[in-house]
C-alpha cells in the first residue's frame, strides 16, 4: 500500500468514526480491507481507495465497520462482570429502591457478548429484581454486527471463550454446531447503531455505562470530549466500565476511579459520597424487558 | 508445579493437549482409556484431569463416576474434552461432577478459559491494545 493511499484511509477512518491509527498500522489495514476488497470484486487496497476518492458512500460504511470490528467474547476479562453483581448491581438495588429501574448501556456491545453477558448477569441475581425493569442498550457503530448481537446466533468457538459451560447450559439452545441465547436473554437487550462522536442526549440518561476497549481507538482530545459527554449522560451516582488497558486519569477529571476495582469509575463527587438517586429520564426506545 | 492428567486414546490429540497444558505450567501425565486414567489416580491424584468421551476398555462418563466415588476423587478438576457436542451429553456429564466441558475441536485460547473458569489458572492479564 502507497503511502499517499495510508493516509487518506487514516484520514478517512478518523472523520467517519474518530479511529485514530498511529503511521505504523498499514497491516491492519491490510489485514482488515483485503477480505472487503475481495468480496467487492477488487484486486488490491488501492482499488478500494480509488472507489474512495470516486466517492461511494456504502464502501466508506463498510471500510469504517470492517475497521472498527472488534474481538470480544462472553464475560471478557471477567472482572468487570464481578464487579457488576458484586459492587454495581448491590449499590444500584439501594439507591434505586424506590424507582426499581436501571438503565445499562454498552456503548461498543459488538457482536452482543458484553450485553448479553450482563442479561445473564441480571437473570442470575433472580428474585431480587423482581418488579424492577431493567433496560440494556447495546449500541455500535456496525449495524452489520448489531445484526450478529440482534440474532445471539454464535459458533461453538465462541461460546467456549468465557462463557461458564452451565450458563450455556441454561441460557443457549443449540442447533446443530450453532448456539443461540434464549429469547427471554435477548428480549433483555435493544439495539441500536450509534457512532460515540455523535450526541449521546437522544439515548437518555444511564445509571451503568460499559464502554469498553473502543476508547483506545481514538485520540486524546476525542477521548476527553467522550468522557465529558459520558458524564453529561450519566446519573450523578451512576457506574462506568472502562477496558482493562483504559482509564480516565491523566485526561480528564469528571470521572474518578473506584476504589480498590480496576476498570470502574464514578462520576466525580460521588466517590466516598452517599448515593443519591436522580431523575432519569426514559427515552423512547421502545419497551425495556420486564424481568 | 500443578498436575494434569490427559485422557484420549489419540496421541495427537494428547500431544496437542499436553503442548497447551505444558504452556499453562502443568506438569502432564497421559492415559490412554478410563481405566489406565483410574490406576494413575489412585497412585497420585492430579489437580485437573482433561478428559475424552468416547474410548475403549472404560469410557470418560465411566471414569468419572469412579473417580468420584474414590477416597479424595472430588479433588480433582475434571474438564471433559470430547466431539459428544450435544446438549444431552454436557447435561450427563455436569450431573456426574465435570466442572467443565470443551468441545472439540478445541484450541489453547479455549483450555485457558476453561482452566481459569474452574479456578485451576489465574486470570490472564489482558493484552495492552
Amino acid at each position: 500500500m502507497n503511502q499517499a493511499d495510508y493516509e487518506y484511509l487514516r484520514k478517512l477512518l478518523k472523520d467517519h468514526s474518530g479511529l485514530d491509527l498511529s503511521a505504523d498500522k498499514q497491516y491492519l489495514i491490510e489485514s482488515r480491507l483485503l477480505p472487503l476488497a475481495r468480496k467487492s470484486g477488487l484486486s488490491d487496497i488501492s482499488e478500494v481507495v480509488q472507489k474512495l476518492r470516486g466517492g461511494s458512500s456504502s464502501l466508506v460504511t463498510q471500510v469504517v465497520e470492517a475497521m472498527t470490528t472488534n474481538e470480544t467474547f462472553f464475560f471478557r476479562d471477567k472482572a468487570p462482570f464481578d464487579h457488576f453483581r458484586d459492587s454495581i448491581m448491590p449499590e444500584i438495588l439501594k439507591a434505586r429502591a424506590n424507582r426499581k429501574a436501571v438503565r445499562i448501556w454498552c456503548a461498543a456491545g459488538s457482536t452482543g457478548q458484553e450485553p448479553y453477558s450482563l442479561a445473564m448477569c441480571v437473570k442470575e441475581m433472580g428474585a431480587r429484581l423482581n418488579g424492577w425493569r431493567v433496560e440494556i442498550l447495546a449500541t455500535d457503530i456496525s449495524q452489520e454486527v448489531l445484526e450478529k448481537s440482534k440474532a445471539g446466533v454464535y459458533s461453538q468457538f465462541e461460546v467456549q471463550r468465557g462463557l461458564p459451560i452451565q450458563m450455556l447450559v441454561k441460557y443457549f439452545k443449540q442447533n446443530g454446531d450453532l448456539w443461540q441465547i434464549n429469547s427471554d436473554i435477548r428480549a433483555m437487550v435493544q439495539h441500536r447503531k450509534f457512532n460515540l462522536l455523535h450526541d449521546f442526549p437522544q439515548l437518555g440518561t444511564f445509571d451503568i455505562v460499559f464502554c469498553r476497549n473502543v476508547l483506545i481507538y481514538f485520540d486524546q482530545d476525542a477521548k476527553i470530549n467522550i468522557f465529558a459527554r459520558l458524564a453529561k449522560a450519566m446519573e450523578p451516582d451512576g457506574f462506568l466500565v472502562l477496558g482493562a488497558a483504559e482509564t480516565v486519569v491523566g485526561l480528564t477529571d469528571v470521572f474518578k476511579p473506584f476504589p480498590d476495582r480496576r476498570g470502574l469509575y464514578r462520576p466525580s463527587g460521588m466517590v466516598g459520597a452517599s448515593a443519591k438517586a436522580g431523575s432519569t429520564t426514559w427515552p423512547k426506545l421502545s419497551a425495556a424487558a420486564g424481568l | 508445579m500443578r498436575t494434569c492428567l490427559v485422557v484420549d486414546d489419540s496421541s495427537v490429540v494428547r500431544k496437542i493437549a499436553r503442548r497447551i497444558l505444558e504452556e499453562l505450567d502443568f506438569q502432564i501425565i497421559e492415559a490412554e482409556d478410563g481405566e489406565k486414567a483410574l490406576e494413575a489416580c489412585k497412585q497420585n491424584l492430579p489437580d485437573a484431569i482433561l478428559l475424552d468421551w468416547n474410548m475403549p476398555v472404560m469410557d470418560g462418563y465411566e471414569f468419572l463416576g469412579n473417580l468420584r466415588s474414590m477416597p479424595g476423587g472430588s479433588q480433582p478438576k475434571v474438564v471433559f474434552c470430547t466431539t459428544e457436542n450435544d446438549i444431552d451429553h454436557i447435561s450427563r456429564a455436569l450431573h456426574a461432577g465435570a466442572n467443565e466441558y470443551i468441545m472439540k475441536p478445541f484450541d489453547k485460547d479455549i483450555v485457558a478459559a476453561k482452566f481459569q473458569e474452574v479456578g485451576l489458572i489465574d486470570q490472564m492479564l489482558p493484552a495492552s491494545a
